[in-house]
């Protein structure tokens, strides 16, 4: 609380009237300018209350008399970049993956594109960068069930696999087990066969050999006699260090006895042509492409 | 800060307050400064003229960097991200740059006011400058001091609103040049002095330049000193730069005091000052130099020429008002001897730091490196397992390519032998060594993907360091990564 206005005999001004351990402090004013940029910023505020959104009131609030709406602006921002992001993708869906591939400029939006689409709608299952899990195939890895090329991959997405679409990829694995085409112990020396020949680990069984005439027999016609695989009817690599179900004996008896077999939903019910083109373009770039 | 010598009769506080009555902000007080002729006049001139003539001119000389490219020698190309400084080309990479440049002018500022006091702020700052030149307008329409106090106390005639207009119309003029010429070092200046009156150019153009005329207008012609009292942080802590060995404005209280006006007596003490008021009178802030040194001084020593004028005519010695420090004026009162003490702690400090400075940044834009590497690993998935069992990781790869050549450069990786590499758009057969193209004044981006084979797997997180090399000029940088796998890696995964 000011106290004592006195005169500094040193100054010859005014004091406030504070002092704090014997230090006064001046009155040094402010000058009248200064309060009337305080009072034109006041006018220009009140101009902003007339002009713009401002007052809420119960239900609503009074839409200022310019009608300006940050919702509209956003939405016209949004109208711009779509027609501008029209033209590359009329391009991309008239020419061929070969021409794409050739304009730097016209790959990056597709692959942008596919970038966005796939976070959306694959990374659930496929995960973020396509590295694939138990049941979902590994996209970067190369180890492609039904072919890696760009056509197949735009098939594979727009169509599905075993999915409601006609054209879907159909393949079914027999029910070994389940219905009683092999008994347990013929599946579990061929699951053994398959562990130790094509995945690389120690046989569990002296002999393998039973294993393998099982084989040749029964999975060879489609899984190939060095466990190749065939994309052509969806028969998976079995050669491999990457595995659909996991890699241990068990997941082979497992799926050998009664296979558990995927759906991948076909997409051209969600998707522009267009879309699926670019989607298939950053699938094939995320490594695996072939 | 001492103070040699304040007056309770102030009368700067006399009127301020006689202005404002009892009111809670203060009125300000006119300034009519009156014109004077000699030496720190003079310099003040040159300097106007030079600072003026650079700034005016420098957007319009060239210089030629080959077909193509922006031709002003000094261009700030916000919208290309570049920034030309005659030879020089800077990038948005290079910013810290100019952070080495600010503390450069900081600490250049401290050594020259804990010099020779506040001569930024007397001669060049663009407030002052800009200042001088409204005010010398405003005298070759309106007239000096007194013609101009006559007519705004008058009642208002024709000769005076004529004279105001012509005034703000000049004004007005400069202004719109000042922040046309503002515009120019962002744009080109041909180009957008056509655009502008065509009506083609941006309207940011406009908008900056209207921008600028109304601050130049507005600083120079209305605010003027007040800028330097109520707005400029640097007269708040100049206090801290200056000692009792720094050089500023001082009137010699020891010589003038005491001041006696009109007739002097014979036995009356008197000293040289004339208590004419020459020097309040030609202060562009309207202050009493013989109040001491204060704040609102800009060290512009306008009164010490007004003063010498006054001493001369008046059969006196000149340098009543002159430049000396606190010290020296201590010891000429007692009679003593002081010498000038320019080398002390503080000025060896503010020198040294600014030696450094200055050192760093030459050396630093020396060896600024015309090729840059940055890369970016990929955090999803953290490896891939390939169906050989090979291990994957990829990396985002960015070649800043700072010359004008397009170049091939090299890239390859150095600590995971056997590694091959290739770019995951091309899907082309996997190398030990990469040859990408580096795009001339621009960033190239790859994705690369590097393999380790079978029989080189790494456990866990290896480090690796990525090397690129410049196919045409042989320059070499090197960029630490790292390359991960299983943290237990046993030949597969089960």
């Amino acid at each position: 609380m000011p106290t004592k206005i006195e005169k500094d005999s040193v100054t010859g001004r005014e004091t406030t009237g504070h002092e704090w351990d014997g230090i006064k402090e001046l009155n040094t004013p402010l000058p009248k300018w200064w309060l009337y940029v305080f009072y034109a910023c006041i006018a220009w505020a009140i101009g902003m209350f007339i002009l713009y959104p401002s007052i809420p009131y119960g239900t609503g609030y009074f839409k200022g008399v310019l009608g300006y709406s940050q919702r509209r602006a956003v939405d016209a921002a949004v109208a711009e970049v779509a027609a501008q992001r029209q033209a590359s993708m009329d391009k991309i869906a008239a020419l061929s993956f070969a021409d794409i591939r050739k304009d730097p400029a016209l790959l990056e939006v597709a692959l942008t594109d596919g970038r966005i689409t796939f976070a959306t709608n694959c990374q659930p299952c496929h995960g973020a960068g396509g590295a694939g899990r138990p049941g979902y195939p590994a996209l970067a890895a190369g180890a492609w069930i039904w072919g890696g090329t760009l056509e197949d991959i735009q098939q594979t997405i727009t169509h599905g696999i075993r999915s409601a679409d006609p054209d879907a990829r159909q393949s079914a694995m027999p029910r070994f087990g389940a219905d009683g085409i092999l008994k347990p112990d013929q599946i579990q020396a061929v699951a053994d066969f398959v562990h130790a020949k094509f995945y690389g680990h120690p046989p569990l069984a002296a002999d393998i050999a039973e294993g393998q005439k099982i084989f040749a027999e029964n999975c060879a016609a489609c899984h190939g006699d060095a466990g190749q695989g065939n994309p052509q009817m969806g028969a998976p690599r079995l050669a491999s260090k990457v595995h659909l179900y996991g890699g241990s004996l068990e997941t082979i008896v497992s799926q050998v006895t009664n296979p558990r077999m995927g759906v991948m939903p076909n997409w051209n019910t969600r998707l522009d042509p267009a879309t699926i083109k670019a989607l298939a373009l950053y699938v094939h770039s995320l490594g695996g492409g072939q | 800060m001492a103070v040699s010598r304040i007056s309770k009769n102030d009368r700067r506080i006399q009127l301020e307050r006689e202005e404002a009555g009892d009111h809670l902000y203060a009125n300000r007080v006119r300034v009519y400064p009156k014109a004077v002729h000699g030496m720190a006049r003079r310099v003040k001139w040159a300097i106007l003229i030079a600072c003026l003539g650079l700034y005016y001119v420098m957007p319009w000389v060239r210089w030629d960097r080959g077909p193509g490219r922006p031709n002003q020698a000094i261009l700030l190309d916000m919208a290309h991200e570049r920034y030309y400084f005659f030879n020089l080309e800077l990038w948005p990479q290079d910013i810290w740059l100019l952070a080495g440049l600010l503390i450069m002018g900081a600490v250049t500022l401290f050594l020259v006011t804990s010099l020779i006091g506040r001569v930024w702020c007397g001669y060049t700052c663009p407030q002052t400058v800009w200042t001088d030149l409204f005010m010398w307008v405003e005298r070759l329409v309106e007239g000096d001091r007194n013609e101009r106090m006559r007519r705004d106390a008058e009642p208002v005639t024709f000769d005076t609103v004529w004279r105001k207009a012509v005034k703000h119309g000049v004004w007005l003029f400069i202004a719109f040049w000042t922040g046309g010429a503002w515009i120019m070092y962002y744009v080109d200046a041909p180009t957008v002095t056509v655009q502008f009156w065509t009506g083609h150019a941006s309207a940011q153009v406009y908008f900056f330049t209207l921008l600028f005329t109304a601050t130049t207008y507005v600083l120079a012609g209305w605010a003027r000193e007040q800028v330097c009292t109520y707005m400029c942080p640097w007269p708040r802590f100049q206090s801290a730069m200056l000692d009792d060995q720094s050089f500023t404005v001082t009137y010699q209280s020891w010589r003038g005091e005491p001041r006696v006006r009109g007739k002097r007596h014979e036995g009356e003490a008197a000293g040289d000052c004339v208590d004419c008021g020459a020097c309040v009178t030609a202060c562009p802030t309207g202050i009493d130099i013989r109040d001491g040194i204060q704040l609102e001084c800009i060290n512009c020593g306008l009164c010490i020429d007004a003063c010498n004028h006054v001493m001369e005519r008046t059969g006196r010695d000149r340098w009543l008002i002159t430049w000396d420090t606190l010290a020296r004026q201590a010891a000429k009162k007692a009679g003593r001897f002081e010498p000038i003490r320019l080398i002390r702690p503080r000025s060896i400090i503010y020198a040294g730091v600014l030696l450094a400075a200055m050192s760093a940044l030459t050396v630093a834009l020396a060896l600024r490196p015309t090729i840059g590497l940055s890369v970016q690993r990929d955090r999803a998935p953290l490896f891939v397992t390939l169906p050989d069992g090979s291990l994957r990781n990829g990396y985002t790869v960015k070649i800043a390519n700072k010359t004008q050549a397009d170049s091939p450069f090299v890239l390859s990786v150095a600590g995971l032998p056997g590694a091959v590499l290739t770019v995951s758009e091309e899907s082309a057969k996997p190398a030990p060594v990469l040859t990408l193209r580096g795009a001339p004044d621009q960033v190239s981006t790859y994705r690369v993907l590097v393999t380790a084979r079978p029989d080189h797997l790494p456990e866990g997180t290896l480090p690796v360091i990525f090397e690129l090399r410049d196919g045409t000029s042989g320059e070499r940088t090197t960029y630490k990564s790292i390359f991960m796998g299983p943290a237990t890696y046993n030949g597969g995964p089960p």
